[in-house]
Formats: structure tokens, sequence, C-alpha cells
């Protein structure tokens, strides 16, 4: 039977991850398989945990504003892993502005503050089959 | 999609990539998963297995990190399987052990999976065989099995663990749990985790009389551990290892081995003939015909499932035949 996988990694040095938790129990309350590795993963641990779980959505959750830098490193990582072909999401506090830089750089959606968890799992239902 | 041979070729070459995916193809039992895994049997055999089991949060996880990290420091690659429940309600899962798993950033010598139960019960996954194999065969040393921690009732890591390390901490519960058949009796060491916590001697001492009390043979040793700050992990390892030294010594590996061959087996007949009668019974509607009569006792379980096996026997053995060619 198959699953949708789900990463959800919070990259860089936020100091909480209570959002990332609220749409990780979203996406299981929605039967997904999500996969959590906690606060300050680098981009190669990202990328790494992304291959060895064998998911095919990554979301990152990033508060600190350092976005349009770990983005595209996380990115760089993965393509370079050979998974750069995963739905990629990021959620968190992205300011409209940065929106346009982020989806060019490979970014499929880009979630702010106040996205309902229901538009998530709509958004990567209708993208991946499970 | 990549082609079976592709999948066999890059697991046997420990590419981490084609072992993620054979994961998965095992895990969902996509076709040509079966042929992944008999073209890998010949290569498996020669990873050691350690299971560990034992109630949550006691530290099953932090524990897995600290003996990889010890193991990569003696130079041996590791394979980590972590499996956590499936959410009976949504079938989904949140699987969390990666957090407590840091200390190899870096390191392709430790490759990790998190595996949900899918509604297995027994502490793993129905998968949980087949991915020690693939791991095996793709060239890890040591795999860590982390079983979901549910409690009492983790016995299947016994199938596929040479050495079955059960961790507990203080203040749990008093002897009469501790002597309740099940998780206790599997332990072939006993590792106090948390050892800084009020009562942890204690426990240490009712675990080694438990221990010198019911076995014959191998006397499982208790072991105290720190594992956040990695204290007492070197003896956990030696620990492990003695009991390896144990079973090569005498004959309860080749025991253990023919053990766990046979339940392979089992696994595998069960799925063919239990799995087909009862597809092709529901394909033909004739199970719910019968489940209907079942309920309204016109007829008993017995009767049913002669009935079945009588219905679908010859159709099954002609599939199996097929499948043997």
């Amino acid at each position: 039977m198959e699953r949708i996988r789900v990463l959800v990694a919070k990259p860089g040095l936020d100091g909480h991850d209570r959002g990332a938790r609220v749409v990780a129990r979203a996406l299981r309350d929605a039967g997904m398989e999500v996969i959590y590795t906690g606060l300050r993963q680098t981009p190669e641990d990202i990328a790494e945990a992304a291959v060895q779980e064998d998911v095919q959505v990554v979301g990152l959750s990033i508060l600190s504003g350092a976005h349009n830098t770990l983005v595209p490193r996380v990115l760089e990582q993965l393509r370079a892993r050979g998974a750069g072909n995963v739905l990629f999401l990021v959620g968190g506090i992205i300011p409209e502005e940065d929106v346009e830089f982020l989806k060019s750089a490979g970014v499929h959606a880009v979630f702010g503050p106040g996205t309902s968890t229901d538009d998530i799992v709509e958004f990567i239902k209708s993208h991946v089959k499970g | 999609m990549r082609s079976v041979d592709e999948i066999v070729n890059g697991v046997l070459e420990g590419d981490t990539r084609a072992l993620a995916r054979a994961i998965t193809m095992v895990e969902n039992e996509r076709e040509g998963y079966e042929q992944v895994l008999e073209r890998i049997y010949p290569h498996t055999g020669k990873a050691y297995v350690v299971g560990l089991t034992g109630a949550p949060g006691v530290g099953k996880s932090t524990l897995v990190d600290r003996l990889a990290k010890f193991a990569r420091g003696h130079g041996h690659s590791v394979g980590i399987l972590a499996v956590d429940p499936t959410s009976p309600f949504s079938g989904g899962a949140i699987l969390g052990d990666r957090v407590r798993m840091q200390s190899h950033s870096g390191d392709p010598g430790v490759f990790i999976r998190s595996l949900a139960t899918r509604g297995q019960l027994g502490g793993l996954s129905r998968a949980s065989g087949g991915v020690i194999q693939l791991m095996d065969a793709a060239g890890r040393d040591l795999i860590l099995v982390e079983t979901v921690g549910s409690g009492q009732s983790e016995v299947e890591i016994m199938r596929y663990a040479h050495t079955v390390v059960v961790v507990v901490i203080a203040g749990l519960g008093d002897e009469i749990q501790m002597i309740k058949a099940g998780i206790l009796e599997i332990g072939d060491v006993f590792c106090v985790n948390k050892a800084d916590r009020e009562g942890s001697d204690r426990t240490a001492a009712d675990l080694r009389m438990l221990a010198d009390s019911c076995s014959k043979g191998w006397i499982p040793p208790v072991v105290k551990t720190q594992a956040r700050s990695g204290e007492g992990v070197d003896q956990l390892y030696q620990a492990i290892f003695g009991h390896r030294q144990y079973l090569e010594s005498t004959g309860d590996m080749r025991h253990r081995q023919l053990r766990s061959a046979e339940a392979g087996i089992r696994d595998i007949i069960i799925e063919q003939v239990v799995d087909r009668t009862l597809d092709l019974a529901r394909a033909e509607q004739v199970l719910d015909e019968l489940l209907e009569r079942l309920t309204a006792r016109q007829t008993n379980p017995y009767q049913a499932a002669k009935h079945l096996l009588n219905a679908y026997g010859s159709q099954i053995l002609r599939m199996c035949e097929g499948d043997a060619e």
C-alpha cells in the first residue's frame, strides 16, 4: 500500500518548532507519514534524510528570516543527491516579496502565517499520489 | 520507476538512494519487490542485528544514536531501523526518532530509516524483515532495530535480532511488573537507562536477580547507562558483543538462524496462501456472502475456512507453481 511520506524539517537557528509540529500533526491526521527531524538541521542533513527516508515531499519551516539563503542550499543538496524531483514546500514567516524568488529557486508552494493546514494537505494530495 | 536490476545492483553496491528506494518498494509491496528480496538474499547473513525494545520514553532512540556512534568509532558501518506507531484513526504517522539521532551528520556510514507500523502488532512493521535484509545486503555491518515502545508485547523483534536489548528506567513499576511474562523474557541484555534517576540501583539489582534466576546458559548482563551523556554506552556495547561471542561459541547462533529462517518461510506461506485465498474469495463475492452467513450464525468459522480452502486450494497451488518457474 502506498502512503505519502513527508519530511518536515527546520533548517537554521529558529528557537522553537510549534508551527512545524502543528503541520506535522495535520499531515498525520490526513493519513500521511511524517518524518520529523527537529531543530537546527543543516541543508546537508535535510537532504540526506530526504534520500534515506525516500520521501515524496519536503517541507521546510523557517522563522528566522534566513529563507533566501537556506532554501536554495537545501535544494542544491537535494539535487546533488538526485532527489531534486521532490515536492518542495516552505512555511513559516516569509514576506510576500520573497515568494517569487523562492518559487524561481524551485519551491512549489509557500505557506505563510495564517495558512489553513487543510490547504497544505490539499496541495500535497493534489500533487502527489499516495 | 527504476528496474529491478538497477535497484538490486544499487543495493549490492551500497548506494544510499537505491537502498532507500528498495526499502520503499518492499514496504509498499510494489510490483517486483519479491524479486528484489529473492535476488539480494544470497548476499545477506553478514550483518549483526541488535534490537532495542522497551516502553516509550526510556531513551531507546538516544541509546541507538550512541551505540551507532560507538560502532562507527570501531569502523563498522551502521543501518538503523526505527519504528513508530501508525495512527489507527487516520493511517498516518509521525516518525520522530531521527530527532534524537543527530550524531551522524555528514557520515555516510550511518543509514537511518523510519518506518510506521501500518497496523502491524508486536512492535515492528510488516516490512521489517525485508528492510533488515536489504540493509544487510547493502553491506551494513551492524543493524540496530528500535521497536515502537508500546511495552509488554514486543516479542516480534526476537525473530530478527541476534541480540535483544531490553531498555528500562527506574520507577516504571515494581517487581511484579518485572516478572510478568513477555518483554523481559526476551532480553539478552538489560539496560537501565537514565541511571541518574532515583532507584536505578534497585532496578538494576532486581533485574540481576531476575536474570540469575530464570535462564539456563546465557545470563543476561545488566548495564546502567545515561544515554544522553554517553555514560555506560561502552559497557552496553561490550555486553552486546559478549552475547554475540556466546552465541557463536555455543550452538545458539545456529539455533537462532534456523528459527528465524523458519519464521521467514511461514510468513511467506501465510502471505501466499492466506492473502490469496481471501483475495480470490473477495473478488468473487464469495467472502461477503460467507461473512453474512457467519454473522447470522448459519455457519461457523471452521466450516467457512475449510470451505474457502477447498474452493481455492488448487487454484492457489497453480499460482504458486507459476511463481516458481
